[in-house]
């Protein structure tokens, strides 16, 4: 009986690899008849069909709290300057309140990282891009400096930085005369780990954060999204960000 | 006979000369009145191409690479600054900065400014618990 079982296993799990080989052949270089889910090797390039995003349960979210931006000034060496108007500003807490109604909110806001990007559109060298997973992101390389992605960014996302910085993270350069702004810890994503804020605020047992893959129907973003009213911030222009609010 | 000396004379002096002539690059260069620049490698092994190689097109593979991985995410490690920071960083002053430094000495000798470290980490990140 035992073997019996073990048989079915086997022949099952024969079919699945089977299945999977079949569906991950090769229709032409770079074409797959399905494309394969799973973390990316560290010589494959981001792919187009993931969406990366954000929740933000605005019920969730504490006001005065701000571990998320603790969190990501440790976790990319923002320090302070003794210039609090000038130093450059990620992730910041943003208090809402309704005057007719009197409900407050408190919500993170950090770069959108909208599909179709003002700042992208603005840059006159092409150092501010979209990766092909929708993280919004400046070519330090590139960047000019020239502010006007700070501009054209309506939710006020990009910062300059105004000073020399010295030990800086090794996985995040940064560094005097260029734009910044949040890069959703691009460095830890393509290393299958969450930004750091979003690792803060779980870890502090807030639960207000959610990261994941919008396009994958089994994330737990997606299935957040798709359940629960979510809104963009000034969806009236179109941008369409991947980052979301619950309850505002 | 009298001539005959003065002209053996003569090319003694000039054969003298030629020879002085000769060695005087090597004699300036035993002296080192000429600065070198200071490669310390303390880390044992071998680079991710040869010498040569390296010396002459590190640029070309740095610039490659950063493109790879800002644009695409391709975070290999073969051609990345991070790596050449982790191995060539002096022991002493755990950077590869510094007159002594293994990316500073090169540059500072061939008059080439480094820009890398402007907002590259120019130490290795540090393994956690241990304090600089």
């Amino acid at each position: 009986m035992s073997a019996d079982a073990n048989d079915g296993l086997s022949r099952r799990g024969f079919l699945a690899i089977s299945a999977a080989t079949l569906g991950g052949v090769m229709l032409a270089p770079g074409i797959r008849l399905i494309e394969i889910a799973g973390a990316r090797a560290p010589e494959q390039s981001v792919s187009r069909q993931v969406r990366w995003g954000l929740l933000i349960d605005t019920n969730k979210c504490a006001p005065g709290c701000d571990d998320c931006v603790k969190a990501c000034a440790t976790e990319n060496g923002l320090k302070d300057t003794g210039h609090p108007r000038t130093d450059a500003q990620w992730i910041r807490k943003v208090e809402l309140k309704d005057m007719r109604t009197g409900r407050a909110n408190s919500v993170p806001v950090m770069c959108q990282h909208c599909e179709h990007p003002p700042c992208v559109d603005v840059c006159p060298t092409g150092a501010s891009f979209k990766r092909a997973d929708g993280i919004v992101l400046v070519d330090r390389h590139i960047c000019i400096g020239c502010r006007y992605c700070i501009m054209a960014c309506p939710y006020k996302a990009r910062s300059i930085v105004f000073e020399a910085i010295t030990d800086q993270n090794p996985d995040v350069p940064r560094g005097n005369g260029c734009a910044e702004g949040c890069t959703l810890c691009v460095h830890r994503i393509d290393r299958d780990q969450q930004p750091a804020c979003v690792e803060a605020c779980t870890k502090a047992g807030h639960n207000a954060m959610f990261f994941g893959d919008l396009n994958d129907p089994h994330s737990e973003i997606a299935q957040r999204v798709a359940k629960y009213a979510s809104t963009q911030i000034r969806a009236d222009f179109k941008l369409n960000p991947g980052v979301r609010y619950q309850g505002l | 006979m009298k001539t005959n000396g003065t002209g053996a004379f003569t090319g003694r002096i000039a054969r003298a000369i030629c020879l002085l002539a000769l060695l005087l690059p090597v004699l300036v260069f035993a002296s080192e009145r000429v600065p070198k620049p200071v490669i310390n490698i303390d880390r044992q092994g071998k680079c991710v191409e040869d010498s040569a190689t390296m010396r002459r097109e590190h640029p070309d593979m740095l610039k490659h690479q950063r493109d790879l991985t800002m644009h695409e995410g391709i975070r290999t490690r073969k051609h990345s600054l991070k790596e050449c920071v982790e191995c060539h960083a002096s022991a002493k002053t755990g950077s590869v900065l510094g007159a002594k430094g293994f990316c500073q000495s090169c540059h500072d000798y061939a008059s080439v400014r480094i820009d890398c470290f402007n907002c590259h980490a120019s130490k290795p990140k540090l393994a956690s618990g241990v304090k600089p």
